[in-house]
């Protein structure tokens, strides 16, 4: 048996599964068979042993991660959580209702605190499922730890699944559900983790299957004979001895120069950025400066980070987007209104034009980093919908003494109207995550609609290929700092299409720049015409996959002259 | 009955990891130890109820308690409170 996905990069590995428990289903809320004596002291057992069994996990994490886990344990000991399950076993309760019921009341007092708090509603619910699971003798849900490397098979994980991943022993993912920009394969991609996702049947699998899985094909082999396990070994040996090649610069088979870029979050991924080939940077998050923090940083705060990057970069491109909160990372002190729909909201420079002081001491600072630094410093407002709103910030920024000020194109209306957007933009960059999200319109957050979520879209893909075509008409640069940029093959589509320079997690740039160097820029237009010509991102990927093939496989006795 | 009252010093409140650290030398110290804050009171032993008042840098709590070594405990937990862990 073979199962098909959606490969995550190009990585190939070879293990035993271990499939993710399923959560576990509420307890049934059913009149106790055994005393409430006899259950208190099930629950106790359960408690203890639960809080035992995390700090153990604690331990062998270690870091950030032991903290978090310290804490849970400290969740399983509650005493005041403690007399709230006995209360309720007094009252009638099973063990595990009580448990349940218990855990799921203080949860919802964390979550109606919001925050911090609400954030640990989480870990709680996490506790409170482990210790159902003990009281029902069943394994825990959550990431399996087993001693040895295996193939990790979920439906789709998690943010606070992702987190404890110990990435020693997880060889591959394969998931059953999630699209390529799943919070999986998010993952995946950041920390260069092999994976497949989206193969339906991968929930069939049984733990100890050996499986080969394929990111460049999407492919999970089960039960691989011995010739088809000695050809991955030979493969991944081949890429172990290809990854300590120097990197150069990126470019296409006939030399057109596609310079890649890294989309860092903070200053502390300069390092690895620089070492993995990065040209610069495309995307510099600077919502850390702002999270956690009930007010916004100080001009010098942010000017001495600004400075630290422009330093770790200098004489090379860095593009700063200016605070990009809202949606998925509110800002108290910047918009504090409950929105019903936050995508469609007050955030990006809509945030921050109402907020314009924010916006000011944040590019002043960057001025000041830019002129104490010899890096090229470029500055970008998130989320532009409209002339207007690119003639104010590009005007601001110049004002302000930045040089170059361009926008993010991430609403379909400002990719339709690209060609008057960038007479005024120096520059443009696509955010293809939340273009999808509104071409699509669907959630990027809401996982019962995950599967619009897909770049490959050509209803995307013919928005991008605007941008590219006004870029090109007036000189002026469109870069990619979206999830699709990693995605190898669709790079060079998003090429073909008009992309100047890509920018990704860095652990993708070598699959990218190795996938660029096999396509000229004509045929990167010809897969860009496949694309656009598909009726679903499925066909697209398909179609432009096939196409790339067919030429790999006639190119390949010249190239081994 | 011993009693302290002090202004919480961490950067960051009595969140996360010094919530933890705190709950930790309570439930070490042996000692039922009471907190209040504002009008609402518990069990410093408890992590969630901690956790849920929500304490902020700058903020003034009271830690009650009695036993052996009451006011020894108490010291030490009020020393913990003034120190800024997340520095």
């Amino acid at each position: 048996m073979n199962l098909q996905g959606v490969g995550i990069g190009r990585g190939l590995a070879i293990g035993p599964v271990l499939r993710m428990p399923d959560p576990l289903p509420e307890p049934a809320d059913a009149a106790s068979e055994s005393t409430g004596d006899a259950e208190k002291v099930r629950v106790a057992g359960a408690l203890a042993a639960t809080a035992a069994d995390i700090r153990l996990r604690g331990e062998r994490a270690g870091g950030a991660a032991k903290d978090v886990l310290e804490a849970q344990a400290f969740m399983a000991e509650d005493p005041t959580l403690r007399d709230d399950v006995d209360a309720r076993i007094t009252a009638g309760k099973t063990a595990e209702r009580a448990v349940f019921e218990a855990f799921a009341s203080f949860r919802d007092l964390l979550t109606s605190m919001g925050g911090y708090m609400g954030e640990r509603a989480t870990d709680l619910n996490d506790v409170s499922q482990r210790v159902v699971a003990h009281l029902q003798g069943v394994p825990a849900p959550g990431v399996p730890t087993p001693d040895y490397p295996f193939v990790l098979i979920a439906r789709d994980l998690a943010p606070a699944d992702t987190a404890l991943l110990d990435l020693e022993k997880v060889l591959a993912l394969v998931t059953s559900d999630g699209g390529p920009t799943s919070h999986t394969a998010i993952l995946a991609r950041e920390k260069a983790i092999v994976a497949v996702v989206g193969a339906p049947d991968a929930l069939k699998l049984t733990d100890g299957d050996t499986v080969v899985v394929d990111a460049t094909t999407g492919l999970v082999t089960v039960s691989p004979s011995a010739e088809q396990i000695a050809e991955a070994e030979a493969t991944m040996a081949a890429r172990a001895a290809a990854a300590v090649i120097p990197v150069g610069p990126g470019a296409l088979a006939d030399g057109t120069s596609v310079p890649l870029l890294a989309n860092l979050g903070s200053v502390d991924g300069a390092d690895g950025a620089l070492d993995k080939g990065a040209e610069g940077v495309g995307l510099f998050r600077t919502e850390f400066l702002f999270l956690d923090s009930d007010r916004a940083p100080t001009v010098a705060e942010q000017q001495e980070k600004y400075t630290q990057l422009l330093t770790a970069f200098a004489g090379k491109k860095v593009v700063v987007r200016a605070l990009d909160a809202g949606a998925d990372k509110p800002l108290s002190f910047l918009n504090d209104e409950p929105e019903e729909n936050p995508a469609l909201g007050l955030r990006g420079l809509r945030a921050l034009r109402a907020n314009e002081t924010i916006l000011r001491d944040q590019l002043t600072a960057l001025a000041n980093a830019d002129a104490a630094t010899n890096a090229d410093l470029w500055v970008m407002a998130p989320m532009v919908s409209t002339v207007e709103e690119t003639r104010y910030f590009t005007a601001l920024s110049h004002e302000l003494g930045l040089k170059t000020a361009g926008v993010m194109v991430e609403v379909p209306a400002a990719a339709l109207l690209a060609d008057r957007i960038l007479a005024d933009a120096d520059f443009a960059s696509i955010g293809t995550n939340d273009l999808t999200q509104y071409t699509l319109a669907a959630d990027r957050l809401l996982g019962s609609v995950a599967s619009f979520q897909d770049p490959w879209h050509p209803a995307v893909l013919r928005l991008v290929g605007e941008v590219g075509r006004a870029g090109a008409a007036l000189g002026k640069p469109v870069g990619i700092c979206g999830e699709a940029a990693a995605d190898p093959t669709l790079a060079v589509v998003l090429v073909g299409l008009g992309a100047t320079t890509l920018s990704m997690s860095p652990a993708a740039l070598a699959d990218v720049r190795a996938e660029l160097a096999r396509f000229t820029l004509d045929q990167a237009k010809e897969f860009a015409e496949i694309a656009l010509s598909a009726n679903s991102a499925v066909e697209a990927r398909i179609a432009v996959s096939a196409a790339a093939t067919s030429l790999t496989t006639i190119t390949t006795p010249t190239e081994s002259e | 009955m011993a009693e302290r009252t002090v202004t919480v010093a961490s950067a960051h409140g009595l969140h996360a990891r010094p919530a933890s650290m705190f709950v930790q030398a309570v439930t070490a110290s042996g000692l039922p130890v009471e907190l209040t804050k504002g009008d609402k009171t518990l069990n410093a032993a408890s992590i969630l109820g901690v956790i849920s008042l929500g304490i902020e840098h700058g903020d003034e709590i009271t830690l009650r308690t009695e036993g052996e070594n009451a006011e020894t405990v108490l010291d030490e937990l009020a020393t913990f409170l003034t120190t800024d862990h997340d520095a």
